[in-house]
């Protein structure tokens, strides 16, 4: 287990240089520059500004800089929201896209299994048929194009959700339901199917002709295997949902991360995009690792060490 | 040696015979796939009125209309029948102009994801050993980029040139298809017709193109069916971002994102390319659950 | 049994993890009665007036700092730190007579805030991007741009109470400029003692009615009475809250279900239904800002006169403005928007011609330019993203098309468009100017030759002299004679081609009063309050 997770981290390292050095040339490689707006700014000012951020140093020179500081834990400051570090920024505003993301994914799992097992349980009768209409739906239609009919519907005609902001629960109650959506439907999917085979088994059989009831069965010993192929499809919806956050926070205008890199990106603010491709990066590496130990958790067929 | 090559036609021959017999045997189970049916019937319909639309539509998908109101309600007597947009534009003409862009987009970004994907799962795949241990390390780094964030950024350095754009969405998605693709190259590398073609001393490239990638053919198909929704997806949102398509074209993802700031004033201006989006989309995810269901079967 | 304890514990750690998120996030509620809650529409960069550059940062630090003038609630010039001031017989030296009046923590402000600041915002080391705002100040450019040392700069606190600025040259409007953020005094002492992080909430302290108090980035800044300042007894309202979500309809919502009291701005589709369902409840006024479009003079189409009028002459203002926009927008006549200080702007040539002739005009221009049907002329519209943007621009474009112009739209993100625009690549692109002060030199400097601003690369000699001659003028009707006939120039050479003039969007709630309709859109807290509740 130990070297296991020990191997993983080693690919940590190497992924994540990658990741930082390919968007930092990128970046560079965009057109445009940070410092140009409607109110024009002449070459001397520009010079003053370069200087102050030592952009007027060579590229490498630039690059080496930034990975000496990434190491030590400084992603510099943000060349447009002038008051803040990026390292600030991050940490004022993580909460708010990590909250988002995790109430996503929990409702994702919990709602997902909920249909999957229903549906895999009444099989072929009308509920089957409409929860896995409504999965279908939900995968193929994109959630910015389910938010703004989520927002009409429950934010003007019933005016019973804030529909844009973030101050309290009720106003993340459309976001979550928006981003998670896609992610119910994917997992009542992979339910569904895994119940279906697992209840098929012999060991589900001879427990239903112990007479245990349905419930006892479901619960006690068809959940856990039926489960896994969920868990393994957690890293990847993990990934899909933490990015997926950036959309979502546009259109619900939420303080979260996702519009600092969308501005960010515009406003070429080299410092704050790359810091905050390091840290999704590093959300989506850590959360995958912790999956995958979970499913050796639950599996006693998977040993790490091997 | 040549007798060698022509023994080693006469093989390939004999398995395309057969695989040939295992895709008619899929069509035909295919065909009685009633929602695939139905599905590439209405995709068929949507993306012939979008090729043909230009030859009978009265406008042109940058003309503006001065003399409606900006945008228009849909309305048969003002000659707009699916309305305007806020710059006086036929919503029709422009929805359709946005499938046919959609559609385009999916198809060459699903090349390059497939080119890519194939070459890289399938050299890895039967190389095996190290360099399979390399090639797939790459792939497992490159999985844990943020994938839209990469987008973001190579649209942002691309500018606004649609097929830069595309191509780039199809270089950074072919992860998962190298996967699928090496796992069925392993299976089928110790089968006797590749074993054969190796006793012939055949150089790999060859191998691999005559031998290998056509086995993978199925494979190859059902994975292109997700990929190519999937691809229309991405697109959309990007557009949706406003990243995408330069004015005066257009795309689904465009029209949405323009939609969806006036749902409430100007409804039709969001639903109408909702429905043609979600119609899409349905009809490729129901088309691939047919091809996959007709090509599983014939395999087992 | 173990297996299931296993999935019961996971399913705990999950319900945990969420909990702890959600309720980490405590719902905000700042409704005291005494609270204003104005939406600013726009994320600060920066609280130190030496970095923003924003017109919705510009809402905070007007509450926050005094200059040596301020803007009343009418938007007048008025004096507030300098409590007058004397003006040498050639016009170059001001000297300042500054009131009594301390900072947020009590420390009296003085000249030398005033002088460590204009040294501090110039410093080429502090790296300022609106330092040229003070290049009216003698030697100011040069220190900015390196040539030269501090010692130059013709600032100077006499004594605690005096502050004498020198400048390059006579500048007739050089008063009406002091109530902006660059010209803003800063606590000496609490700069050197905290560097950088000086305008962080905490360390900030500030000499204007209010003193910050928080900052939540992409939420809100709060700020609170300060009761130093010298004219606190006619404040009336205690805390102001400014929230920074720029999506124009949902602050729209929050404002109808009164959760706040102004708003900077609506989403101009909105504008129809605001005025049918929020009678006395908004605001549209004439803005001293001008929307217009730059026109290449280097490039080799656009270079030709004829060309740029004929694409001038197409553009129909009025159809724009009324169906296009539709949201109050006035439709421009003239470079300088009407409502600057008594100034009566230059007008197009042909602003009395019908819409026909001005089409037949055009048609007839481009022929004599050697453009056809055969041999059609093609030009590239840019334009940086956003909504309404793209709907002029489209427009404008389709105008053109209609007198047998081909088009390209290109859409550019901020940093590149500008960038091409500085940089001269790009044949007609959009731009928009909002004044810095209220005169019409704000607006008329864009023409003067080598000007950054000056997209176009407009370039007279004439203008130059007028624009020059003017500026040194005191009195104010022989100095418009001289804009007006700069003005003239400019419009005539259709390097610029207006297309609107700005209206401010405001929102205000009915139990808002003090809130004056003005041309510069500034409404001070200290000036406003709530109607007494009977």
């Amino acid at each position: 287990m130990v070297s296991y997770i020990l191997k993983r981290l080693l690919i940590f390292v190497p992924t994540l240089f990658i990741i930082i050095t390919a968007s930092f040339f990128l970046m560079r490689m965009a057109p445009g520059s940070p410092f140009d707006g409607e109110r024009a700014i002449s070459e001397e000012i520009r010079a003053n500004i370069l200087k102050s951020y030592d952009l007027d140093k060579p590229m490498f020179q630039q690059y080496t800089n930034y990975l000496f500081n990434v190491i030590r834990g400084d992603f510099g400051p943000s060349l447009k929201i002038k008051d803040f570090t990026v390292s600030e920024l991050i940490y004022k505003s993580a909460p708010t896209s990590l909250t988002l993301g995790f109430l996503a994914m929990f409702i994702a799992v919990l709602l997902g299994v909920f249909l999957g097992s229903i549906s895999a349980l009444h099989q072929n009768s009308k509920m089957d048929y409409s929860i896995m209409s409504f999965a279908m739906v939900g995968i193929v239609i994109p959630n910015y194009a389910i938010a703004p009919i989520l927002t009409l519907i429950f934010g003007i005609y019933l005016a019973i959700l804030p529909v844009g902001g973030w101050y309290g629960v009720s106003y993340m109650i459309l976001p979550t339901i928006a981003l998670s959506l896609p992610y119910i439907a994917y997992i009542a999917r992979i339910t569904r199917g895994s119940m279906l085979d697992v209840l098929s088994t012999n060991f589900i059989r001879t427990a239903y002709a112990k007479g245990l009831s349905e419930r006892k069965i479901l619960f006690k010993h068809a959940l856990k295997p039926a489960i896994l192929p969920v868990v393994s499809y957690l890293g990847p919806s993990i990934a899909g949902i933490m990015t997926g956050s950036v959309v979502i926070e546009s259109i619900f205008d939420i303080p979260g991360l996702g519009r600092y890199f969308i501005q960010g990106s515009l406003n070429r603010d080299y410092p704050l995009v790359m810091g905050l491709v390091i840290f999704y990066a590093f959300i989506i590496i850590t959360m995958n690792l912790i999956v995958d130990i979970l499913y050796a958790y639950l599996d006693p067929k998977v040993k790490l060490d091997k | 040696m040549m007798f060698n090559k022509e023994k080693i036609n006469d093989l390939s021959l004999d398995k395309l015979q057969i695989s040939s017999s295992i895709y008619r045997d899929a069509l035909i189970r295919f065909k009685r796939h009633k929602m695939a049916m139905t599905s590439l019937l209405i995709l068929g319909l949507v993306i012939l009125l979008a090729m043909i639309e230009p030859w009978f539509s009265p406008y042109a998908y940058d003309y503006v209309d001065w003399n409606v109101a900006f945008p228009s309600a849909p309305s048969i007597s003002q000659g707009h029948i699916f309305g305007t947009d806020s710059n006086g534009r036929d919503l029709f003409v422009r929805l359709m102009m946005g499938v046919r862009i959609s559609i385009i987009i999916g198809l060459l970004a699903s090349m390059v994801s497939l080119t890519i994907g194939v070459l890289w799962g399938s050299i890895s795949g039967y190389l095996g050993g190290k360099t399979d241990l390399i090639m797939m390390r790459i792939i497992d780094i490159l999985y844990a980029v943020p994938f839209m964030f990469l987008i973001i950024i190579l649209v942002v350095v691309f500018g606004k040139n649609i097929y830069l754009i595309f191509i780039s969405i199809g270089a950074i998605s072919w992860l998962t298809m190298a996967r699928i693709v090496r796992g069925q190259t392993i299976s089928i590398k110790n089968k006797e017709y590749i074993e054969a073609a190796k006793s012939y001393s055949l150089p790999t490239h060859l191998i691999i193109s005559r031998h290998v990638i056509p086995n993978l053919l199925s494979t190859v198909i059902i994975y292109l069916t997700l990929t190519i929704p999937q691809v229309i997806l991405v697109e959309s949102f990007i557009s949706f971002l406003g990243l995408g398509v330069q004015e005066p074209n257009t795309s689904l993802g465009v029209l949405i994102a323009e939609g969806s700031r006036v749902i409430e004033d100007y409804p039709w201006m969001f639903f109408a390319p909702f429905v043609f989006l979600a119609t899409i989309l349905f009809c490729f995810n129901f088309i691939g659950d047919g091809i996959r269901d007709a090509l599983d079967q014939t395999n087992k | 049994m173990l297996k299931n304890r296993k999935v019961w514990i996971v399913a705990i750690v999950l319900v945990v993890i969420a909990a702890v998120f959600l309720f980490n996030n405590k719902s905000d509620s700042s409704d005291s009665n005494n609270t204003l809650r104005v939406a600013i529409m726009g994320e600060p960069a920066s609280l130190d007036p030496n970095f923003t550059t924003g017109t919705w940062e510009n809402i905070i630090l007007t509450d926050l700092f005094s200059g040596l003038t301020a803007k009343n609630a009418k938007g007048e010039t008025v004096p507030e730190s300098a409590e007058s001031w004397k003006v040498s017989p050639d016009g170059t030296v001001y000297t300042f007579y500054l009131r009594d009046n301390k900072w947020s923590d009590g420390i009296p402000v003085t000249a030398a805030d005033f002088e460590f600041a204009y040294k501090r915002i110039l410093n080429p080391e502090t790296a300022s991007s609106y330092a040229s705002m003070l290049y009216v100040i003698k030697g100011a450019k040069d220190y900015n741009t390196g040539k030269a040392g501090v010692e130059g700069l013709g600032v100077k606190a006499i004594d605690d109470k005096t502050l004498q600025i020198t400048l390059e040259h006579p500048t007739s409007y050089f008063i009406s400029m002091l109530h902006h953020y660059t010209f803003s005094p800063l606590p000496k002492h609490a700069v050197e003692k905290y560097g950088k992080e000086w305008s962080k909430p905490g360390n900030m302290v500030s000499n204007g009615a209010y003193k910050l108090v928080e900052w939540k980035p992409q939420s809100y800044v709060k700020a609170a009475r300060n009761e130093f300042y010298y004219n606190n007894a006619n404040t009336k309202i205690d805390n102001v809250v400014y929230y920074t979500q720029e999506d124009r309809a949902a602050i729209l919502k929050r404002f109808r279900s009164n959760e706040i009291d102004i708003a900077d701005d609506f989403a101009s589709d909105q504008y129809e239904w605001i005025a049918a369902n929020l009678p006395g409840q908004y605001d549209v006024s004439p803005y001293m800002g001008i929307y217009y479009f730059a026109i290449n003079m280097k490039d080799k189409i656009m270079s030709n006169p004829k060309v740029r009028e004929a694409i001038n002459l197409a553009i129909d203002r009025e159809f724009i403005t009324s169906k296009v926009l539709k949201s109050g927008e006035i439709p421009a006549t003239s470079f300088v928007p009407i409502g600057v200080k008594n100034y009566k702007p230059a007008e197009f040539s042909f602003k009395n011609m019908s819409k026909e002739e001005r089409i037949a005009k055009a048609k007839q221009l481009l022929l004599d330019a050697g453009y056809n049907e055969q041999n059609p002329l093609s030009v590239e519209i840019s334009y940086n993203t956003s909504e309404n943007h793209k709907k002029v621009s489209i427009a404008v474009a389709n105008m053109l098309k209609d007198i047998g112009i081909n088009y390209t739209l290109t859409n550019k993100e901020v940093a590149v468009h500008y960038k091409d625009m500085q940089n001269g690549n790009f044949q007609i692109g959009r731009a928009g100017w909002i004044a810095d002060y209220d005169d019409p030199a704000s607006f008329l400097y864009i023409g003067e030759t080598g000007v950054g601003n000056n997209y176009a690369k407009f370039s007279s000699k004439q203008y130059d002299d007028d624009f020059a001659k003017a500026k040194t003028l005191s009195s104010e009707a022989a100095r418009n004679e001289f804009y007006k006939a700069a003005e003239r120039i400019l419009l005539d050479s259709a390097a610029y081609i207006p297309i609107y003039y700005y209206v401010s969007h405001n929102l205000v709630s009915n139990r808002i009063e003090g809130f004056i309709p003005n041309v510069s859109n500034t409404h001070p807290a200290k000036y406003i309050s709530f109607k007494e509740v009977k």
